[in-house]
């Protein structure tokens, strides 16, 4: 069965089944021949993992627990409960995980932004991020689809270039550090889509009147193709599947529109310092034509720059006059909405731009109630500068 | 020769222009972004910096497939900041990689100097100064109403409430207003010897000196005090 189409374009009926082998090499094999040779150390997927179909028709370990969290600084720094809802599903599953301290970004907001760094320097600060993942005992699951999808870029250099692997054995010889790989990068929206049923069997809100769209980011699922997910119930295989499955399990609509494939208008150095080209782009080109195609409640989206800029551009376009005014949120807070988290003590929804009122009536959320509960233990934070807010006060 | 009529930089000796050519060409990605062009502009079709910039993907295949070292050198000052590194274009049948030729080519205006990338990086150096120095680049405290106008309100709320906000956030490593997350000094320090070993303080020094020293101030502190000594830390490059 097919997403629900609400709008044109109309998606090809026709069946799309590969023949043949994959147009690409196979990294894994790749990565194994290596090892066996003694270059590197590969970390493999932990058990139990569920495995899931790529873009040429690959299957792809992805796994449930035991996972070394990778957080995005525009996650963490400007959204902060993208990341804590990606915690707070992993705890309402019970799964081991690991929130380090040891990690740093993967640094490529900043090199697509200026170019300041090199091969070299790139590849050793994920090695090095790894080699720590390796050291504490869990897999890294890479919160951000910019480190997701540069640490793609990086694998495919370490794979075909001798003299680079050779640089960055010596750096990490410096560090005193082993070279470590990981069988798959794994993104955390993979993980939710592979949990999509078990979210939707703890579902406790009705979503089947909300109405969604999509949007997929880039880095996800263009920059090195062959590691994104695909599934040949959605979009009949011809689109990632990634997100679109999850409002599926959980009995919203996706709702399709015309520039579905289009970027957000991010670019990294824009959204910092050219910030009228990112506004324009993610205005006129994404929410205009979601507006105006589809209206929908809410679009969802599974990277820190597009939750950003598609949700930030929208103020100063709105005085403007322009249709705009849809909520954004990533996969990770609509699946923990569903299953009863709080907006604002886990989803954090008051960091977010467009006013996400309307959505939350629609959804069942008593969002007055929610926010005063917010601040009543925002106002004891206050009172004493040294405590936080637990877990056990977000689920209160 | 330029093909074009107008072409600019004239001035800019054709050795000097050849010479970061030849750069971009023996980067180790080169081999793989660039297959030859069909001129069928599907990457123009899919790119959105084409649709607000005079600017245009194919343009940067063709013209590194022809070899037109003067029109390489007129993208390479006017045109290489405005792409969003989106990799949309590597939709090309030709398997072609715009997104990247680009970045390479941004790397070698960026390794020379010129001052076409330092005036674009201008009113980013902080930010490089943040990812180098703390390994995240973007932090809570950056979220002010005069960095961010056009963000609305919610920009004020959270610079006002920030230090409570903060801390109205269950996982323990985020409660830093200053940095994303709580990194360790450990990460912090390695870092700093990454960048050493592979070249980028050298690189920095050239693009920004005013950031390089701030950095150098700050890190190597930091480094002494854990006995460590930056000068033991070569640039592995170089072997
Ligand atoms: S990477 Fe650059 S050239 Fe390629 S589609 Fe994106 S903006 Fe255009
Ligand atoms: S899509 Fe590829 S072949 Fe077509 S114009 Fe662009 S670079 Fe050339």
């Amino acid at each position: 069965m097919s997403v629900a189409t609400a709008s044109p374009p109309k998606a090809s009926t026709r069946e799309f089944i590969r023949k043949g082998q994959p147009p690409t090499e196979d990294y894994r094999e790749l990565l194994f021949d290596l090892e066996a040779k003694g270059e590197l150390e590969v970390q493999r997927v932990p058990e139990p993992f569920v495995e899931v179909e790529t873009k040429y028709g690959r299957k792809k370990k992805i796994p449930l627990e035991f996972t070394w969290h990778h957080k995005s600084c525009g996650q963490c720094g400007h959204i902060p409960g993208y990341s804590t809802a990606i915690f707070w599903l992993n705890r309402q599953f019970n799964k081991d995980y690991h929130d380090p301290k040891d990690q740093s970004s993967c640094t490529a907001w900043n090199y697509y932004a200026s170019s300041t760094s090199n091969s070299a320097a790139q590849a050793a600060v994920a090695i090095r991020n790894f080699a720590q993942a390796k050291l504490d005992g869990y897999f890294p699951l890479i919160h951000c689809g910019t480190s997701y999808g540069h640490y793609k870029e990086v694998r495919e250099e370490i794979l075909h270039h001798q003299k680079l692997r050779d640089q960055v054995r010596k750096v990490m010889d410096r560090l005193k550090m082993p070279f470590v790989f990981p069988e798959e990068i794994v993104h955390y929206s993979e993980w939710v889509h592979v949990m999509a049923d078990d979210i939707a069997k703890k579902q406790v809100l009705d979503f089947s009147n909300i109405r969604t769209t999509v949007h997929p980011a880039c880095h996800y699922h263009k920059l090195v193709v062959e590691d994104a997910i695909y599934d040949r119930d959605l979009y009949d295989g011809q689109r990632t599947a990634i997100v679109s499955g999850l409002v599926k399990a959980l009995g919203a609509e996706v709702a399709d529109y015309s520039t579905w494939h289009d970027c957000c208008g991010f670019g990294f150095r824009h959204i910092l310092v050219s910030r009228d080209f990112s506004r324009s782009f993610a205005t006129i080109r994404k929410i205009e034509r979601m507006k105006e195609e589809a209206n929908p409640d809410v679009t969802l989206t599974h990277d820190t720059g597009c939750v950003t800029t598609l949700d930030k551009s929208q103020f100063s376009t709105q005085a403007h006059g322009r249709n705009v005014g849809i909520p954004v949120m990533s996969d990770a807070q609509f699946a923990a909405l569903a299953m009863g988290a709080h907006p604002y003590k886990v989803c954090q929804l008051h960091w977010h731009g467009v006013d996400m009122k309307p959505l939350m009536e629609k959804m069942g959320i008593d969002h007055e109630k929610a926010w005063a509960e917010f601040e009543e233990v925002a106002g004891r934070l206050k009172e004493n500068g040294t405590e936080f807010m637990t877990w056990e006060d977000a689920d209160a | 020769m330029s093909i074009y009529k107008d072409a600019k930089y004239m001035d800019v000796p054709y050795e000097e222009k050849q010479k970061l050519f030849q750069e971009v060409k023996d980067d180790m990605r080169w081999d793989t972004t660039l297959y030859g062009c069909y001129e069928c502009g599907i990457c123009v079709a899919a790119c959105p910096s084409a649709r607000f910039y005079d600017f245009s993907p194919r343009v940067f295949a063709q013209i590194m497939a022809r070899e037109d070292v003067d029109t390489f050198y007129e993208l390479l000052n006017d045109s290489v900041w405005d792409c969003s590194q989106c990799f949309s274009c590597t939709r090309c049948p030709r398997q072609n990689n715009p997104g990247t030729i680009i970045t390479i080519m941004r790397e070698v205006a960026v390794n020379h100097g010129l001052s076409s990338a330092k005036k674009a990086l201008q009113a980013y150096s902080r930010i490089i100064y943040k990812i180098m120095s703390t390994g995240t680049q973007v932090a809570p405290d950056m979220l002010q109403p005069d960095f961010f106008p056009d963000w609305g309100p919610d920009v004020k709320a959270v610079s006002e409430n920030l230090d409570v906000w903060r801390r109205a956030i269950p996982p323990e490593t985020m409660h830093t207003t200053e940095l994303a997350w709580d990194v360790s000094e450990k990460t912090r320090l390695e870092l700093y010897m990454i960048w050493k070993l592979t070249g980028n303080l050298e690189m920095i020094e050239k693009i920004d000196e005013g950031i390089f020293m701030i950095l150098e101030e700050v890190m190597e502190e930091l480094l002494d005090e854990h006995g460590y000594d930056i000068d033991d830390f070569e640039n592995v490059l170089e072997d």
